[in-house]
């Protein structure tokens, strides 16, 4: 861990700050992310030349214009497809994505699925405000049903994604969802997800004031933050009372979104994979052009 | 009514009674899908109205419906329509008569918001019938024509009906709006010459070897053929009913006499009308030819505008290595037929503010033979 003690210097040392003010709303979760983020970058002490930022469109997507870093603002929902050519071209990068939800598992769920099927060592960092922001509140495929969005002001009506469930299904090395009242845990998850070889998912369910807390009557931000609260469960209580609990408890239970770490595995990551290949082949190639006794020994091996 | 261009657009849209509605917000085009499910909340709107992931499954969907025989709406903007364009040709090319509406806005990277034709004028070879608004009026008029357009059996092409971000999709202006009745009257409910039916099995876009292909390709372009005829068919019979006009495939504004004529689209057109009023009070003999539809590209009547008069384009895009696009089209067109001079402009790109100044000092340096063939202006 280096010298830093304060958010102020923390905000120095990696904040870009020709670029401020930034964008966001009063209230928008996305800075807080941000800080999060910065504090796991300073406590693993990560060489900033050796790590770049990637992301889509979104108010989200915004964050890596404001860090003192590489980054690629790519195109809505391509951020982690831009990414894993990132990576290729140097793999020794880490990797960190900043993505909304309608980035995320909308527009770009596609790539989504397949980065974390290939198990490619990046970290995505979903921020999850159940809408489209950045244009004004429309409906995203996270939206809760019976949530307002301009473009279903009669009420959602479509099933939400779960992304974190998503993803432990498609075998990521790590899955974790938090929200962004929590002061500890989002940062722990961060620098693990960082470390751990493969690809990483990290969910912040987070306020977006203006597009989807107004519009939902959820009240003021001290309200929002409470609704987060509220409204989510640690995934060991919540499996605590599927077997203890009684009905009420358990339909209780049901309603809520589960918080916590949702996966951590070891698992082979495709860069690796790919190196070991590479080297294997050339081995191949090494032996074709030579003696068939060198074919052999390598055969052997 | 007193609307912006969106809402004035989701008005036209509602009343043209499509059956399905698939869209993906972009910004400057969320307002028109917005207006539309304002009207499903309130009752007046009774299509299916679907929040799709992608503007690609956003055309898809309109595509699937269509084939079933319904008639069908989207919006888009800047990215996209990119994001559609394998769609926009797979559209045309099945003959859907898809009416879509497309606020023109910069690509990126370089992220800007405003005004720039680039993201429509490269789906220009798609196949798909392009009108360029300058009014919110027009925007009304021309998207419940564009679909008697689309869906007559001469044409079965997808229209896209194109307007400048902000400053048409979020101005208001006063626009008239007709009787519901009477815009059944004069768009009646579609009756597809082809469809999806049990009854009657046929495949949309099975394979097909190049002695039918090319046949497909030709067709198509005589259907553009056809629209050319029954453009301004329809814009009479509107005026007819509506006593409104804004011209055929383009609209002439003081072209009397006019020794240069200014060739431009949408908002820069609009502009233009003011310049030129304000040139020829100063005695210069400029008139405006703005231009309504860049698919099919009306060719004949340039070259007859250009039979007593040299020609200054202004084009709000580029296709860089080359000229503005529509500089480029004119001067096909009068190719080996007229001895016109040809100026071009390319301007206002990334959203640049093209005022009647700027347009009447493009204008003057032409007259004044000081203007290179093409050139940049505002940079
Ligand atoms: C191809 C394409 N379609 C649509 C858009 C418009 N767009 C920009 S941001 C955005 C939604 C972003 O939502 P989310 O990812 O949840 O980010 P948030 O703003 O909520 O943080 C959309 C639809 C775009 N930029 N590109
Ligand atoms: S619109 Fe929402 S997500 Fe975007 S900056 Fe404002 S509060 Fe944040
Ligand atoms: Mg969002």
């Amino acid at each position: 861990m280096g010298e830093i003690k304060t958010a102020g210097e923390l905000n120095k040392k990696y904040l870009r700050e020709g670029m401020w003010p930034t964008i966001f709303c009063n209230g928008c979760g996305n800075g807080v992310v941000l800080e999060y983020t910065f504090w796991a970058l300073e406590e693993l002490g990560l060489d900033m030349d050796k790590v770049a930022f990637a992301s889509g469109i979104g108010c989200s997507s915004r964050l890596p214009g404001y860090i003192n870093a590489d980054g690629l603002h790519t195109t809505h929902g391509r951020a982690i497809a831009f990414a894993t050519g990132l990576k290729a071209a140097n793999p020794d990068l880490t990797v960190i994505i900043f993505t909304g939800d309608g980035d995320c598992a909308g527009i770009g769920g596609n790539h989504f699925i397949h980065a974390a099927r290939r198990n490619i060592d990046m970290t995505v960092i979903m921020i999850n405000n159940f809408i489209y922001g950045m244009t004004g509140g429309q409906l995203a495929p996270t939206t809760p049903i019976g949530g307002i969005a301009t473009t279903a002001p009669y009420g959602n009506i479509e099933h939400p994604f779960d992304l974190c469930v998503v993803a432990k299904a498609l075998g990521a090395s790590y899955v974790a969802r938090w929200t962004v009242s929590h002061p500890y845990q989002p940062i722990k998850s961060i620098k693990e997800g960082i470390q751990k070889k493969g690809f990483s998912y990290i969910e912040f369910l987070a306020p977006c004031p203006t597009a989807y807390g107004r519009r939902n009557k959820l009240g003021d931000i001290q309200r929002l933050w409470e609704w987060y609260d509220k409204n989510t469960i640690l995934i060991e209580d919540y499996e605590r009372i599927m077997k203890y609990g009684d009905e009420k408890e358990k339909e209780r239970a049901k309603k809520m979104i589960q918080i916590g770490v949702f996966q951590d595995v070891e698992k082979p990551e495709f860069f690796t994979e790919y190196q070991k290949l590479v080297e294997r082949l050339q081995g191949n190639t090494i032996t074709k052009t030579s003696s068939v006794k060198s074919k052999k020994m390598v055969v052997k091996k | 009514m007193i609307d912006t261009g969106n809402y004035i657009a989701a008005k036209a849209a509602v009343m043209a009674k499509p059956d399905v509605v698939a869209a993906y917000p972009i910004t400057p085009q969320t307002t028109v899908v917005e207006g539309i499910a304002n009207y499903l909340e309130k009752g007046e709107f009774t299509g299916e109205y679907i929040c799709v992931e992608s503007e690609h499954s956003a055309m898809s969907a309109c595509i699937g419906a269509s084939a079933m025989g319904v008639r069908t709406f989207t919006a888009t903007s800047s990215h996209g329509l990119l994001l559609m364009h394998e769609m926009l040709h797979w559209a045309a090319l099945a003959r859907l008569p898809i009416v879509m509406c497309n606020i023109n806005r910069v690509i990126g990277p370089g992220w800007n918001i405003w005004a720039d034709e680039n993201d429509s004028i490269s789906q220009r070879d798609t196949g798909w019938i392009q009108f360029y608004c300058s009014s919110n009026q027009e925007i009304f008029d021309t998207i419940i024509q564009s679909y008697k357009l689309a869906e007559n059996e001469k044409v079965l092409l997808p229209v896209m009906i194109n307007y400048n971000a902000f400053i048409l999709s979020h101005t208001s202006m006063p626009v008239d709006i007709p009787d519901q009745r009477e815009i059944d009257e004069f768009l009646p409910k579609f009756k597809p010459k082809w469809n999806l039916d049990i009854n009657n099995p046929v495949t949309f876009g099975n394979i097909i070897g190049p002695e039918y292909y090319i046949k497909v390709r030709k067709a198509m372009q005589d259907a553009h053929k056809n629209a050319k005829k029954l453009i301004p068919e329809i814009a009479r019979e509107w005026k007819k009913k509506f006593g409104r006009f804004h011209g055929d495939l383009l609209e002439k504004y003081r072209c009397d006499d006019a020794e240069y004529i200014l060739l431009a689209m949408g908002a820069i057109a609009a502009e233009s009308k003011v310049a030129v009023d304000e040139m020829q009070r100063k005695g210069l003999k400029i008139g405006l030819a703005r231009i309504r539809t860049f698919r099919p590209f009306p060719k004949e009547s340039i070259l007859q505008l250009s039979e007593n008069a040299d020609l200054i384009v202004i084009d709000r895009n580029i296709s860089v290595g080359s000229e503005g696009v529509l500089f480029n089209e004119v001067k096909a067109a009068l190719y080996h037929k007229s001895d016109a001079r040809v100026n071009g402009f390319i301007t206002g790109l990334g959203g640049r503010d093209v005022t009647y100044k700027d347009i009447e000092s493009m204008c003057r340096k032409t007259v004044e033979g000081k203007a290179n063939e093409c050139e940049w202006y505002g940079i």
